[in-house]
């Protein structure tokens, strides 16, 4: 399995991911500079968490027009795999790739912490490995992360299984408690109807060695490499 | 323009300064030249108050491969890698106009770990603020934290530590200290230091605007009433182009083209190419119409005195011009060559074909005035010192056993009882939980924070090695005030300590020497005080100085803050799965404590949470048990029997054994404690901030083995109790539900900031 990270000038979790893909999983991993214009030759394209130009303006507004998001939309939709983690989240959706949007936190700060999202579908290439509604505790690093879309794509979402993980308390309640920024429905993380696109806000790659304090988020990339053997 | 009296006030220079400057050059200088005089000469770029002192700081070791005079010191850590770090005050422009004050203050502090060739990877900060009454409280503390985050967050270099008092000396002055920590290739250090005679001068980074011009000179002044009228001299952050700025430096610094390199900080393109001729012994030509500029008609008095952020200076070698300039344009940055290395020892400014300003190097910086301040130790100090603990009531006891008529204990003078007092000093913003801060900061981001905020040290691991750095900051700026010898020395033991607590060697440290205005003799007698505190425990403990910052001036109408020098240190961990964190772990674990406690209640947090009291002598160090009590912990810890370890602090036993029942994000556990019999004061024993102490657990198992340990290093090592159940239980004196305790200590900050 052959992991594309895309690098955004402001990207800074690149390292992370890369990290988690090449050391932790032994997988090949390379670095795609923001102005590449060929995806060639890659299985999966993660889109880091960061600040890809600044986002002084809409997180991910400007990144949309990237010659590598355009590059990327054309490998979404051959049906490559693509992962958005936070900043990459928030791309995906200006990118039109996922449905919505992510709005400033509910309380106006950036949270860093960790929070537990309950697995809702465990059908899907990227959560195959976990159980469905498994609590994982996995942090989050955002301002923007309030998810928010119209009535009937929430609606479609659900009735497609589309929402992938919402935030939970411990015991897997879904509670306006346990949802750190306000987002509609408490979703957390969802996928496209196709199945091969992932958009969330928690940071998976922060959690894949026990050394950082836990390991649930090794689930989301061994379900990817459990297609290549 | 004619220099007039008014205008060489304006500067900040005293008359006798202005001599000084005619003398040297022999004649009257000219506008632009008194403006890169005044920044210069200024305390905050020339250290003319406390130069004289500085010399003390012990500032060698086996492991330094930098000390002072860098951009930052920098210590080897073997495998041929090299950790560089500093500290750097932004307070004055903090409490102007708090978000940028405090983000640029980061952004600057990153650069100067950059310049040096490091990446940067945690950063660090050391904030005061006046009490929580103080109207403007509130907006420092919101404005602060946003900026740091905001600035921090974006540059992706995790925010893993620090501390935050609150006190009202700093209702006129806050302080904001930033810290950051980089690695490096041991072999790949960079200067700032402009050699070769003929090689470039290249401007990289941002277009130069017109903020900040004078930040310098504002921050070697104190404030009276009015000072946001200043707000026009803080600089405004970018740190997308920071970050921008960062990947850009560290891939030219791969190739051999860079000779020389420096941010330009205070006093902008002045000082960073004045200090880097004068390192390198030479001169340096600069066109200031060459300078890339954010607005039109801006005359060279304004660039070469802005200090706009995110630029740096560059000297590369000869013919590398266009290759460097590529890798600055990958990265959409401006890189222009504005000037020349030259053997005239002169700074010359030209604006196109007109020589603007011509300086001998060393007259801003060798020649800049020295000043042997008058000292006095104030008439306040016998007063602030002397405390009679007779006049001050002991709480009572209300719980556990009964107690007989005759026992002083059972007598309650105070309102408060024990369990009462402590959740009062759990509560209090001083020692209450500092989540609502560090949550606002990434302090994840690079996975390789094992320990994340909260624990004594935060320990950061290095990929590709077994090594970790451990890193705090410290400084009780109230034992300071009340004794600044004895102050400053407890901020290098008890920095030391918090790493030792986690596993960690201490290194190094850097300091941010934060004082009043150093023209009052009392004032100097603080700062004197405390240099030759941090000396002796820097000597005792083997810890050298490898680089800092002094910020003179925290003083508003009259007032100074409390001399804070906080301390910023970091360790070395050679085996990071031996890192340790402070909270309990396992029911049945034996709590030991380290050390001996005194009655010692002088400037405590108790005194003043409880009794309003800011008196009293602050606990005695004794540098030389402190030595051996840290030598027997981290053998403890590296013989791999230590489960947790906390070091002793505000608020003394009581406190820390809450803070290891509480202070683990992911659960909490009880513990009972019987303190050995004594004959001090209840409340001294329980609230008491005697130093050198660290409290423990083990497994049972390995009680032996400890004491041993402690034996051998002649500690005093008691087991006072055992880790379980869901209270915490304290002689029959204290008995409180561990829930009762976090929900004391949580989310404090967050109720005070609602108001």
């Amino acid at each position: 399995m052959k992991f594309g990270i895309i690098v955004f000038p402001g990207s800074n979790c690149d390292h992370d991911c890369y990290h988690a893909a090449k050391h932790v999983f032994g997988q090949e991993a390379e670095y795609i500079w923001h102005k590449e214009t060929s995806l060639q030759g890659f299985d999966c394209i993660i889109l880091p968490g960061g600040f890809s130009y600044g986002d002084y303006l809409r997180t991910g507004a400007i990144a949309r027009f990237s010659p590598v998001v355009n590059e990327v939309i054309k490998f979404a939709n051959r049906g490559g795999l693509v992962i958005g983690i936070c900043n990459g989240f928030q791309i995906l959706t200006e990118a039109g790739l996922l449905p919505g949007v992510l709005m400033r936190n509910k309380g106006l700060k950036f949270i860093c912490k960790s929070i537990y999202v309950r697995v809702e579908n465990n059908q899907t290439i990227f959560t195959k490995a976990y159980q469905k509604g498994q609590i994982l505790n996995i942090p989050i690093a955002h301002a923007d992360g309030n998810y928010f879309a119209d009535k009937d794509t929430i609606k479609r979402l659900e009735d497609n299984n589309q929402i992938i993980l919402r935030y939970s308390t411990e015991d897997g309640e879904i509670t306006d408690d346990a949802n750190p920024n306000g987002s509609l429905s408490n979703i957390a993380g969802i996928i496209n109807a196709k199945g091969n696109i992932f958009g969330a806000m928690p940071h998976p790659e922060r959690v894949c060695e026990s050394i950082l304090g836990g390991e649930d988020g090794r689930g989301i990339f061994e379900g990817i490499l459990s297609l290549s053997s | 323009m004619k220099i007039t009296q008014e205008i060489i006030f304006q500067h900040g220079l005293t008359d006798e300064e202005y001599q000084r400057i005619l003398s040297l050059l022999g004649r009257d200088p000219n506008f632009l030249e008194l403006g890169i005089f005044s920044v210069m000469w200024s305390e905050h770029c020339s250290y003319k108050s406390s130069k004289i002192h500085l010399k003390n700081f012990p500032i060698t070791g086996k492991h330094v491969l930098q000390g002072p005079g860098e951009n930052a010191g920098i210590v080897d850590i073997g495998d041929g890698m090299a950790v560089a770090f500093k500290m750097e005050s932004h307070n004055h422009p903090s409490y102007i106009e708090p978000y940028q004050g405090a983000a640029t203050g980061v952004g600057g502090i990153l650069r100067d770990i950059f310049t040096m060739g490091a990446r940067p990877i945690a950063s660090l900060n050391s904030l005061r603020f006046g009490s929580f009454d103080h109207p403007k409280t509130r907006y420092l503390l919101n404005g602060v934290v946003a900026g740091i985050a905001g600035y921090g967050n974006c540059m992706g270099v995790p925010t893993v530590g620090g501390e935050v008092y609150f006190h009202e000396s700093y209702n006129g002055n806050c302080l904001v200290n930033a810290m950051t920590v980089g690695i490096m290739k041991s072999s790949k250090i960079f200067k700032g230091k402009a050699e070769g005679i003929g090689n470039l001068v290249m401007y990289v980074g941002s277009k130069t605007g017109r903020d900040g011009i004078h930040g310098a000179t504002m921050a070697s002044d104190v404030f009276g009433e009015g000072g946001e009228e200043r707000r026009p001299t803080v600089q405004v952050g970018d740190p997308f182009t920071e970050k921008l700025l960062l990947e850009a430096c560290l891939e030219v610094f791969k190739t051999d083209y860079v000779v020389g390199i420096q941010d330009m900080g205070a006093a902008g393109l002045t000082s960073s190419s004045v200090e880097m001729a004068s390192r390198g012994g030479t001169g340096i030509d600069l066109d200031v119409s060459l300078v890339p500029r954010r607005e039109d008609g801006m005359t060279p008095y304004e660039v070469m005195l802005s200090e706009s952020q995110e630029r740096m200076l560059m000297v590369v070698k000869n013919g590398c011009e266009e290759k460097v300039r590529e890798i600055f344009h990958k990265w959409d940055l401006e890189a222009v060559v504005v000037g020349v290395v030259t053997n005239s020892n002169l700074l010359r400014v030209a604006d196109g074909n007109n020589i603007v300003a011509i300086i001998p190097v060393k007259f801003l910086t060798d020649n800049a005035p020295v000043y042997k301040r008058p000292i006095k130790r104030p008439d306040w100090q016998d007063d602030v010192q002397t405390i009679d603990l007779k006049n001050i009531p002991e709480p009572a006891v209300v719980v556990g056993r009964a107690a007989p008529a005759n026992d002083r204990w059972a007598q309650p003078t105070l309102q408060n009882n024990y369990n009462d007092v402590l959740l009062k000093l759990l509560s209090s913003p001083n020692i209450a939980s500092k989540e609502w801060i560090y949550r606002q900061y990434d302090h994840m981001v690079r996975t390789d924070t094992v320990v994340l905020p909260g624990s004594d040290a935060a320990v950061v691991r290095i990929k590709g090695t077994k090594k970790a750095l451990a890193m705090t900051s410290d400084c009780n700026s109230r034992y300071c005030y009340l004794d600044p010898f004895a102050g400053s020395a407890i901020a290098v033991a008890e920095a030391a300590r918090n790493l030792v607590c986690s596993g960690a060697k201490p290194i190094a440290l850097t300091d941010c020497l934060n004082f009043g205005n150093p023209e009052r003799p009392e004032i100097m007698w603080q700062f004197e005080q405390a240099v030759l505190g941090m000396s002796e425990a820097c000597k005792k403990l083997d810890i050298p100085v490898i680089g800092g910052n002094v910020s003179l001036y925290n003083e508003t109408s009259g007032t100074a803050v409390y001399p804070t020098p906080t301390v910023g240190m970091v360790g070395l961990i050679e085996d990071v799965s031996l890192h340790v964190t402070q909270w309990f772990k396992s029911e049945g674990d034996v709590i030991v404590l380290l050390g001996e406690t005194k009655e010692e209640l002088g400037g405590s947090e108790y005194l003043k949470i409880i009794h309003k009291l800011d008196k009293g002598r602050p606990p005695h160090i004794d540098l030389n048990f402190e030595a051996k009590l840290q030598e027997a912990c981290l053998n403890a810890i590296r013989g791999g029997i230590i489960k947790s370890a906390h070091d002793l602090s505000e608020g003394g036993l009581a406190v820390a054994l809450a803070e290891c029942c509480i202070s683990f994000h992911e659960k909490v556990v009880g513990a009972e404690i019987i303190l050995p019999a004594h004959k001090m004061r209840m409340d001294a024993l329980l609230f008491g901030e005697s130093q050198s102490r660290i409290i423990v657990s083990i497994a049972k198992e390995d009680t032996a083995k400890l004491m041993s340990i402690a034996d051998k290093h002649s500690i005093p090592a008691v087991v006072i109790g055992k880790v379980g159940g869901n209270r915490l239980k304290v002689n029959g004196v204290i008995d409180l539900s561990v829930k009762e305790l976090k929900e004391a200590w949580k989310d404090v900050l967050e109720k005070l900031l609602k108001g």
